[in-house]
C-alpha cells in the first residue's frame, strides 16, 4: 500500500489529475499539491500526488552517477 | 518509464558498488527504514554487492507490520457492527488479529471492501447515507496528509456516516526508540516519501544529538546504492549529518500543504507499535475539532484480550534484532498465502520480501 511511483500528468481538472504510470492511467487526487499541470511527473502514493518530481534535480543525480564512472572506468 | 528506468543502469550500479569497496574500511551497520527499501535491496540483489564491512538492517518501516495487533481486533469488532463498512487498504484485511482478522469476517458476511485511496471511502459513505463506513487510517507521514485532506472534506460536505479509526504513525520517535533501545547503529537509509513530506529536516537531531548519519534515499536500485556510498562517506570521515539522496522529489522543507492538512487535523498521541510496544509522541489521533470522526465516539464495542501469536519474532525483525530466517517458522508454518506475523503479511513486510526473494 506504501509505495510511490513516479507517475506523469495527462490532464489536470480542478483537484484530480488523470496520471499514467507506464501505459496505465490512475486518479491522483491533488488536494496535497498546487500548480501542477500536464507534462508533470508527480509521486503517486495511495491516490494522492504527494510530491512533483524535480527534472533539474534529476538530472544532477544522473549526472553524479556518471562522475563516479569517469573516475573508475574499469 | 522515465525516472525509473535510467536509475536501474547495471553498469552505474556496478560502478558505485566498486566505490563503496574501495572507500568502506570500518564495519558499520546501516539500517534502511522503509519497506520499500528493503523491497528493492532484495528484488536488485543490492546486498550482494556490498563489501563484508556493511551490515544492512531492515527496520520498521512498513505501516501494515507495525499495526499493533490491538488495533487489528478493534477494526474486527468494529466490523461485526450490523450495518458497518469497513473500507480499508488492502494489505491490511489479511494482517491476523488475536481471534480474527479482516479477511475471515469478511468470510462471515461483514462488508469489508478494499480501496486504493481514502477518498474512495468517502464517496462510499456518500454513495451509502443510510450505512456507516469505518477507514482504518494507517500508515506514516505519507498517508496522513491524505486522511487529513479526506476527513476535512467530509467536514466541509456534512458527511456524517464516515469515521476513522485512525493509527497514523511518524517516524523519528521510533528511529529514536531503536536507537535508546539498543539496536547498534551507524546510520539510516532514510525514507524518500515520508520525507517528502516532512523535509529533511526532521533527521536533524539524530545526526546532531545521536552520532548518526542519515541519507534521504529514493527507491530504485541505483538511488540506494547511491545512499549507501554518502553514508559510508560520511560515517569514515565521522561526520555524521542529513543528507539528501532523493533530491529530484525531497527537499529541507517538505510538502508545506501537507504538513498544514496533518497539523490542523491531528495532534501527536502515545502510540502502540508491534513487537515494540508503546512508543511516546509516536502517533497521531484526531484533534477535537475533527472528534465527530471518531469512531469510539459513536460505537460501543467490547475487545477482546490482545493475544500475541507464539513463537513469532516480528518485533525482533522489526528493530532490526533478528532476519526473517533467525524465526522457527519463517517459509515454515508462516508463509505469505498463511501468514503467521504481519511481517509476512505486507509486500512491503520484511519476512514477505526474504521469502520472495529468498532463493
Amino acid at each position: 500500500m506504501c509505495l510511490g511511483v513516479p507517475a506523469r500528468v495527462i490532464r489536470v481538472e480542478d483537484n484530480e489529475a488523470l496520471v499514467a504510470v507506464g501505459s496505465v492511467e490512475y486518479k491522483a487526487s491533488l488536494l496535497l499539491l498546487e500548480d501542477i499541470k500536464e507534462g508533470d511527473y508527480i509521486i503517486l502514493h495511495a491516490g494522492f500526488a504527494i510530491e512533483k518530481v524535480d527534472p533539474v534535480e534529476a538530472g544532477e543525480t544522473l549526472k553524479l552517477f556518471l562522475e563516479i564512472e569517469k573516475d573508475f572506468p574499469e | 518509464m522515465k525516472y525509473v528506468d535510467e536509475y536501474r543502469d547495471r553498469e552505474l550500479i556496478e560502478t558505485v558498488s566498486q566505490e563503496i569497496k574501495k572507500i568502506s574500511k570500518k564495519n558499520i551497520s546501516v539500517m534502511e527504514v522503509c519497506g520499500g527499501h528493503t523491497m528493492a535491496i532484495h528484488r536488485f540483489a543490492l546486498n550482494t554487492m556490498l563489501p563484508d564491512t556493511i551490515r544492512l538492517l531492515s527496520g520498521p518501516g512498513c505501516p501494515v507490520c507495525v499495526s499493533s495487533q490491538s488495533f487489528i481486533d478493534t477494526a474486527v469488532e468494529y466490523s461485526k457492527i450490523s450495518g458497518m463498512i469497513i473500507a480499508t487498504y488492502g494489505d491490511l484485511i489479511r494482517v491476523p488479529g488475536s481471534h480474527s482478522s479482516l479477511e475471515k469476517e469478511k468470510s462471515n458476511g461483514s462488508d469489508i471492501r478494499i480501496i486504493y485511496s481514502v477518498l474512495e471511502g468517502l464517496e462510499i459513505a456518500r454513495a451509502n447515507p443510510e450505512r456507516t463506513v469505518i477507514f482504518p487510517g494507517i500508515g506514516f507521514e505519507t498517508t496522513s496528509p491524505a486522511t487529513a485532506a479526506t476527513v476535512i472534506k467530509a467536514k466541509r460536505e456534512n458527511i456524517s456516516n464516515f469515521f476513522v479509526l485512525s493509527a497514523h504513525k511518524i517516524m523519528p520517535p521510533v528511529m529514536k526508540a531503536l536507537v535508546e533501545d539498543g539496536v547498534r547503529l551507524n546510520g539510516f537509509i532514510a525514507p524518500g516519501h515520508v520525507s517528502a513530506i516532512t523535509g529533511s529536516v526532521i533527521y536533524n537531531d539524530l545526526a546532531s544529538r545521536y552520532g548518526l548519519s542519515v541519507v534521504i534515499s529514493g527507491f530504485e536500485p541505483l538511488d540506494i546504492m547511491q545512499s549507501i556510498l554518502m553514508l559510508v562517506r560520511q560515517i569514515e570521515a565521522a561526520h555524521p549529518q542529513v543528507e539528501i539522496q532523493y533530491k529530484r522529489v525531497v527537499n529541507k522543507e517538505g510538502n508545506k500543504i501537507a504538513q498544514e492538512l496533518v497539523n490542523h487535523v491531528f495532534r501527536t498521541c502515545n502510540d502502540d507499535w508491534r513487537g515494540l510496544g508503546m512508543i511516546t509522541s509516536s502517533g497521531l489521533s484526531l484533534c477535537d475539532e475533527f472528534a465527530e470522526f471518531n469512531p469510539k465516539r459513536h460505537f460501543r464495542i467490547n475487545v477482546p484480550e490482545t493475544i500475541e501469536p507464539k513463537g513469532c519474532i516480528c518485533g525482533n525483525i522489526l528493530r532490526g534484532m533478528k532476519t526473517p530466517p533467525d524465526c522457527k517458522n519463517f517459509a515454515k508454518e508462516c508463509t505469505p498465502m498463511n501468514p503467521m506475523g504481519a511481517c509476512m503479511v505486507s509486500s512491503e513486510g520484511t519476512c514477505a520480501t526474504y521469502y520472495k526473494y529468498r532463493n
